[in-house]
């Protein structure tokens, strides 16, 4: 034992582990991409899948390793949309080059978000539980909702700016809308690929797994498992508590803004609370803490509903989807269900042998 | 100067006078006792020392610094260390990472740091893994450093918290019934441990106890409380043998 541990630490196996899970999805995906073996429906999901992984991934930031239930994950990924849309449809003259812009955007959307998670966590993170889940669906809610109201122009003589109509805005008739209400953002660059969003969400475990095995995921764990003795410690609760925070908004605003440039318009009402709840329900179901776990329930929960589309279940597919929910929420969580239901299938097999 | 002087400390919950008046001097190096019935208000004098509660009236002095009404935090960043009665420990960290928790703030490296993988992460993990390894062995627990906190026997895991209390390089300690739920062997080991400790890292300790062989084994000095009121104060054979202090544990 004391071999193996020296040789190489669990946290880093763990790690390592799905790295090389990822690595690999990765190459069979271009395999099957080059050998064409991949429906064009499914090459249009690619996209959103590794979106919605990096979602579970940074959302079991704040679930799984402080434990504190979040479910503003849309508004903050709606702030970074709506900022590198913005950005990127500014500056397409700018900088021509989709490989320096994009980057940028990213980054950008990434900070706008994290910046909101502060000013949004400092109020918040006094609540607890149930408390801070209600609040934080409530600002995803407020962030939706002024983003959908919001009408931004520019004509010669600069920007303008209105929440109520178009007509407010007093733009010259020339003047090129970026941000029509509710329509959204229109024109956005298509700079996401499957590539990219990939790259993006391996750098998002690297920097995930980085996080919490170092001395500030510590801090952040030794706040869920104990709030009290961690103060005794000398453990500054609420600078880890923001932390963490900023860390899962700055992540969902990263995936907000390859969200947005991988389709040409971007309407706020898409980041409504189904999507916080979705991501939600990607982390508890592959296991609150464990990040292989969230990719892996985000890229089956998606897959699910579409496999079923083709086949004879077809309209039908959104009841089956519920009902695999339900069985596979009872089979991760419920012991006697589990036994059972492996006591079902050796029983089957031992049947088989006779 | 005595490294702890508390002065006239009190404290009311409502109407209730939790600790009245509280007075106690503790000199540096020295092993000092807690004890009183059960309700007396020894755990309440605790989280006056460590800021969880903020005293009505009175002062604490931690080696001539006024730390009254400090935040918790502060009070440890100043030298004050504690466990906790009902063990408060990390259970889902390994053993090791207790300890490391516990050395948060002797050596750091910012989250920047961690998250990027630079060459302070390194050097500062490494540090941290020797001096809790160096920890873990004072009580025993090398063995079973990648073990999960919760799944430690309990003698272990009131162990486990005073290496993480002292990880934090106290200069008083504070020990809310170190003994309680331990058979008669596990304590002589405990007593042992808790005097390797004060002699070896330089330690004032100052400790809660029911188990009056514990007391009398190791403690030079201690205080009674009962009713949240001092009733006796002084050497440790000098008081229990106090007609009053018997009263007070056995009624009359």
């Amino acid at each position: 034992m004391k071999k193996s541990s020296k040789s190489i630490k669990p946290n880093t196996k763990k790690s390592l582990i799905t790295y090389i899970m990822l690595v690999v999805a990765f190459v069979i995906v271009q395999i099957m991409l080059a050998a064409g073996e991949m429906s064009y429906m499914m090459q249009d999901l690619l996209v959103p899948l590794c979106v919605y992984a990096i979602l579970a991934v940074s959302l079991n930031l704040t679930v799984g390793i402080l434990g504190e239930l979040s479910l503003g994950q849309a508004g903050f990924m709606c702030i970074g949309a709506y900022s590198g849309s913005l950005f990127s449809n500014l500056m397409e003259t700018a900088i021509p080059e989709a490989m320096i812009r994009f980057p940028i955007a990213l980054l950008l959307g990434g900070i706008c978000a994290a910046i909101f998670g502060i000013l949004i966590g400092i109020p918040v993170l006094r609540l607890r539980g149930d408390y801070l889940a209600i609040v934080t669906l409530a600002f995803g809610e407020i962030i939706k909702n002024i983003c959908a109201s919001i009408y931004l122009g520019r004509d010669a003589n600069g920007f303008h700016i209105s929440l109520k109509s178009v007509t407010d805005m007093n733009m010259a008739a020339d003047g090129e809308m970026l941000i029509n209400g509710a329509l959204g953002i229109n024109g956005t660059p298509k700079d996401s690929n499957f590539i990219i969003a990939f790259i993006i969400l391996f750098i998002t475990v690297v920097v995930s797994y980085n996080f919490v095995y170092s001395r500030t995921g510590r801090a952040v764990m030794s706040i869920r498992d104990n709030r009290i003795a961690a103060e005794s410690v000398g453990i500054n609760i609420t600078k880890y508590k923001l932390i963490t925070f900023a860390l899962t908004a700055f992540l969902a605003g990263v995936a907000g803004v390859i969200y947005s440039h991988n389709f040409s318009t971007l309407q706020a009402s898409k980041f409504d609370y189904n999507m916080s709840i979705l991501v939600l329900v990607f982390v508890v179901l592959g296991g609150i803490g464990s990040i292989p776990g969230s990719i892996i329930a985000a890229i089956a929960l998606t897959l699910i509903p579409e496999l079923l589309r083709d086949t004879i279940v077809g309209d039908y597919r959104m009841l089956f989807y519920a009902i695999i929910l339900i069985s596979m929420m009872l089979f991760s969580s419920n012991k006697t269900f589990k036994d059972k239901l492996f006591g079902l299938v050796s029983k089957k097999k031992k049947g088989e042998v006779k | 100067m005595a490294l702890l002087e508390v002065k006239n400390l009190s404290i009311s919950f409502g109407g209730l006078r939790a600790v009245d008046e509280f007075n106690v001097k503790i000199e540096k190096g020295q092993l000092y006792g807690l004890i009183g019935p059960n309700g007396a208000g020894k755990t309440t004098v605790f989280n006056l020392l460590t800021g969880v509660y903020k005293p009505t009236s009175g002062a604490i002095f931690l080696d001539g610094e006024n730390i009254t009404g400090k935040k918790t935090i502060d009070i440890n960043r100043c030298g004050i260390a504690r466990t906790f009665q009902n063990i408060r420990l990390f259970k889902k960290l390994s053993v090791l990472d207790n300890v490391k928790v516990g050395l948060h703030n002797q050596m750091k490296y910012s989250s920047v740091e961690g998250i990027f993988r630079l060459p302070r992460f390194f050097s500062s993990e490494k540090k941290m893994d020797k001096k809790a390894m160096e920890l873990l062995k004072v009580f025993g627990l090398e063995n079973e450093a990648s073990t999960l906190a919760d799944n430690l026997p309990y003698g272990k895991q009131r162990k486990l918290e005073i290496a993480r209390a002292l990880a934090t390089n106290p200069k008083l300690l504070l020990l809310d019934e170190p003994a309680a739920g331990m058979n008669p062997s596990e304590t002589q080991e405990l007593m042992d441990t808790i005097r390797f400790v004060r002699d070896n890292f330089d330690m004032t300790i100052l400790l809660i106890e029911h188990d009056m062989k514990l007391v009398s084994g190791i403690c030079e000095e201690v205080t009674v409380l009962n009713f949240g009121q001092e009733l006796a104060q002084g050497k440790t054979s000098d008081v229990l043998n106090n007609p009053e202090v018997i009263k007070a544990y056995l009624g009359d």
